[in-house]
């Protein structure tokens, strides 16, 4: 990496930071509870439209996990999410009826929101169908990991996409409020993921899952990205370039082992693809406010009007992390 | 006699204290020293916590940045409390504030009392540490440190490094032998004293002032000089992992921490509830006195090591994608390859799965699909029959398909006719057996009911193609198990080399081959042969087939293909 590329970058920051600066004005306050964080809280930052009935088990899920506040862009909710969120005591809340394809899919908002509240804290950026799971999720709270995260002189995290599917078509088990949607959805794929470095930014690319093999298997290059990196060590100076895929400044995105060894990772568990889908994916159409010309939702629609069954006889049953672990989709590194 | 605990606590004081007043609640007096990084009001509230305990002293605050003096300046101001107000105290134990007893202190005393005259440090000489970070052992010595390693790292380094390159050299005092060991020891009264009241005391630490981390040398340093009974062991539980930071324990551990017979383990985590409720609470009484045993947990925290620094072999994944020849096994397993085999042999792929026990795809990387074994849509770990997606990340494909199906071996059929995109890759993996019948595919051809001047064209492209394989075989760099053989050396003898090949895939069975695969029908190939040369191309990979003559039938050699003895 040379001296200009490595100032284009930075340049690329900060133009980003710009633009967060600049997108500020597109959110407006529902309930600021920011002042009841603490120094050394976990925060956690989402964006999110007509979720209503997954965000009590979301909001428990990550409440558990041992998540001190959550911060959330409502993008102009009409199913009264904003109205739930804005009575949890310990939501703050913002919404916005801007585009959300124009502030880059959420990343401009929570990029503004992450540089004003979570400077020195541990963010956790995920969407409202994404759980986090991390070793020894099962016996240890997410304190724990940053702790040790902190101790190891680690900033940034990463938790690849796990796309979570049930047998038989999406809308065979209606989702019920509260459920926990593995419940519904407990199946993946465990080994078809195909790797590349993005040299550019130092991440690793990284595509699969049913998605790939279902809806893309013709257009691979297309198949969405499933590498992520939601929980980072925050400071004022850092920013998301695109989703919580990659970040700058770019050392932040070597969460990969270069040398042979396995750095500690997770996973996030995606609850994309339940009786709610379908009915997202002809909304998000309409709306064309979704990445690529949406042409990720797209092949859905296609797909859908088929009745697919991502299940196969290959499809792992969600256990634990540790079945992740044995699996190779996630690593417990040097934490024993 | 007793025991008197020396701790020196930095952060999470509320469990320092719970664990001083648990000490101290069962005779055992204690002196703490808190950082003096640590602000007043949390000093004072941990003052205040123990304010009822007669048998608690704190000592003078040092600052104790870590690898630097202050650290041994608190422990010896501590001692010589522990020493001065507690006459009955026998040893004395260095312990830290994230310290956690393990077993009652009854039972250490115990053991103890068995022991009265061994002090407990770990002291190695300089030559023979392997645990040191940075490579520093004896240099930590004989060069100077004035800068912050933590917060001045490049000053550090390249201060160290200017040093040696002028071949700079503190002296090393008279008497002392350098030794280095873990931080955390228990001493008896007679060598603490020894210690502090050497009447050299002032410049041996004068010298060690100088030493880098000198926690872990100064102690383990003059106990040599003045003890006649080291027991070069630390009583703490104490890992640390390859970055030289201490593992911590939390509640999940429980079990193994009881079961380790340890008496004191550092360090725990201090949101670690139930480790602190558990061995804080009432303890059960002794059975027996047994001896530390902490291997179960070293093996736990060698096994993180190596994780984190080996990784699993033929694993790709989101945080382990090593640079090329760093794969620590390119792939999971071994697997074998076949080029020209399926075309020489009728049924292949059935036979070699009977003959070997294993699972045998046909083409994986043909053009149109991947042809898995059974004609699966879908195989192992998901992995969709599609050309484009193989074709999309062909490594990722061999590399998954090899690490989903371990512990069960592959064999797949290759060929010129393939898509040629892993050759490099498989070539340079040692856990790849590739076998080459070169020239067979002009089988098919031969056999094929297609126009000559087509089958020419053919005949030239794949003859092409598999040249260019077979050199990229024959490469120095090449770690694969290769053989090969041209078609007219194969067909000459066909099942010595396959004998050959099915025992190194399952080299316990040793069977002996008792059927041989049908050789495909050759009449006629010679002249087939010919007439591509007469029509201008050169078959050269098949070896020397006599026109006209056409190759011996190998059905003579079916009845007992193979002698075994």
């Amino acid at each position: 990496m040379g001296i200009l590329s490595q100032y284009m970058l930075r340049l690329a920051r900060k133009r980003w930071r710009i633009r967060a600066f600049r997108k500020r004005r597109e959110l407006s306050k529902v309930a600021n509870r920011s002042k009841l964080i603490k120094p050394d809280d976990i925060l956690l930052f989402s964006t999110l439209r007509n979720e209503r009935v997954r965000l009590p088990f979301f909001l428990n899920y990550y409440r558990s996990l041992g998540v001190n506040h959550f911060l959330i862009v409502d993008n102009d909710s009409n199913d009264g999410s904003r109205e739930y969120l804005a009575a949890q005591p310990d939501v703050s809340l913002w919404s916005s009826k801007h585009s959300y394809k124009r502030s880059r899919f959420g990343v401009d908002w929570l990029n503004w929101l992450q540089s004003k509240y979570a400077h020195g804290h541990w963010s956790l950026v995920v969407d409202p169908d994404e759980f986090f799971v991390y070793p020894f999720s099962d016996t240890r709270p997410l304190r724990a990991l940053t702790d040790w995260l902190d101790a190891s002189s680690i900033k940034s995290f990463s938790a690849m996409l796990l796309d979570m599917y049930p047998k038989g078509p999406f809308d065979i088990t209606p989702y019920q409020e509260g459920q926990d949607p593995f419940e519904i959805a407990p199946y993946f794929d465990s080994g078809n993921y195909v790797i590349q470095r993005n040299h550019k930014f130092g991440n690793l690319w990284i595509q699969g899952g049913p998605r790939m093999r279902m809806f893309f298997q013709d257009l691979p290059e297309r198949a969405p990205a499933l590498n992520k990196i939601p929980l980072v060590k925050w400071d004022r100076d850092y920013t998301y370039v695109s989703s919580t895929h990659m970040l700058l400044p770019r050392g932040l995105n070597l969460t990969y082992d270069e040398w042979g060894g396995e750095k500690a990772s997770g996973c996030l568990l995606h609850a994309k693809f339940l009786d709610t889908f379908a009915h997202k994916a002809e909304e998000e159409m309409e709306r064309r406010q979704h990445y690529a010309n949406s042409h990720e939702y797209r092949a859905y629609r296609a797909g859908i009007s088929t009745q697919p069954d991502l299940w196969c006889k290959w499809s792992e049953k969600y256990i634990n992390w540790r079945q992740l672990e044995i699996l190779g989709l996630m690593s417990k590194g040097n934490w024993a | 006699m007793t025991i008197g605990f020396v701790m020196l606590c930095h952060t999470a004081l509320d469990r320092a204290a719970e664990v001083a007043r648990h000490w101290s609640t069962r005779d055992c007096p204690v002196v703490i020293h808190v950082d003096r990084r640590v602000s007043r009001s949390e000093y004072d509230g941990l003052v205040q916590a123990l304010a009822d305990l007669a048998n608690i002293r704190y000592c003078g605050r040092h600052s104790c940045e870590w690898g630097t003096w202050g650290i041994v300046a608190a422990t010896q101001e501590a001692a010589t409390i522990m020493l001065k107000d507690f006459p009955a105290v026998r040893h004395v134990y260095l312990a830290s504030g994230s310290c956690l007893p393990l077993r009652p202190v009854s039972e250490l005393i115990a053991y103890l009392n068995e022991r009265p005259r061994t002090d407990f440090i770990e002291s190695v000489t300089t030559e023979d540490v392997g645990w040191t970070i940075g490579g520093l052992d004896l240099e930590r010595f004989t060069l100077r440190f004035p800068f912050s390693w933590r917060k001045q790292r490049r000053l550090f380094d390249g201060y160290v490094r200017l040093q040696r390159r002028l071949g700079f050299r503190r002296q090393i005092p008279k008497g002392i032998v350098p030794h280095l060991g873990s931080q955390w020891w228990c001493l008896t009264r007679q060598t603490l004293s020894a210690i502090l009241e050497n009447p050299e005391r002032e410049e041996i630490d004068a010298y060690f002032r100088r030493v880098w981390i000198p926690d872990e040398s100064y102690f383990q340093t003059m106990v040599r000089q003045v003890s006649s009974n080291v027991e070069s062991r630390s009583l703490t539980l104490s890992k640390f992992d390859f970055q030289g930071k201490p593992h911590i324990f939390y509640d999940d551990h429980l079990q193994l921490l009881r079961r380790s017979d340890c008496f004191v383990a550092r360090k725990i985590w201090p949101h670690a509830e139930r480790l602190y409720t558990n061995f804080l609470g009432d303890e059960a009484s002794a059975l027996a006195i047994a001896e530390p045993n902490p291997g179960k947990i070293d093996r736990l925290f060698a096994k993180a090591v190596e994780r984190r620094t080996k990784g699993r072999a033929g694993l790709y994944m989101q945080s382990r994608h090593p640079n090329e020849n760093w794969e620590n096994g390119r792939t999971a397993a071994p697997y074998s390859v076949f080029e020209g085999f399926s075309d020489l042999f009728e049924n292949f792929e059935v036979w070699l799965g009977k003959a070997t026990g294993t699972r045998v795809h046909g083409h994986l990387f043909a053009p149109d699909k991947v042809e898995f074994a059974g004609a699966e849509k879908i195989y192992n770990g998901a992995i969709p029959d599609s050309a484009a997606t193989r074709d999309y990340n062909p490594t990722s494909f061999i590399t998954n398909l090899i690490w989903n199906t371990r512990g069960e071996r592959q064999c797949f059929q290759f060929g010129p006719q393939d898509i040629q995109s892993i050759n490099y890759f498989i070539a340079g993996d040692p856990n790849a057996q590739i076998s080459v019948i070169s020239g067979a595919w002009a089988i098919p051809l031969f056999h094929s009911n297609r126009n000559f001047s087509d089958i020419r064209k053919e005949a030239a492209n794949l003859q092409k193609i598999e040249a260019q394989f077979l050199s990229e075989l024959r490469k120095p760099w090449v770690k694969a198990r290769v053989r090969i053989w041209s078609l007219a050396e194969f067909v000459e003898n066909p099942m010595e080399p396959l004998q050959n090949i099915v025992d190194e895939i399952s080299p316990r069975a040793m069977r002996r081959l008792t059927e041989a695969p049908r050789l495909a029908d050759l009449t006629g190939f010679g002249q087939f042969l010919q007439n591509l040369r007469n029509q201008g191309m050169q078959p050269v990979l098949m070896g020397d087939f006599p026109t006209g003559d056409d190759p011996r039938p190998s059905t003579a050699r079916r009845g007992r293909p193979y002698l075994v003895k």
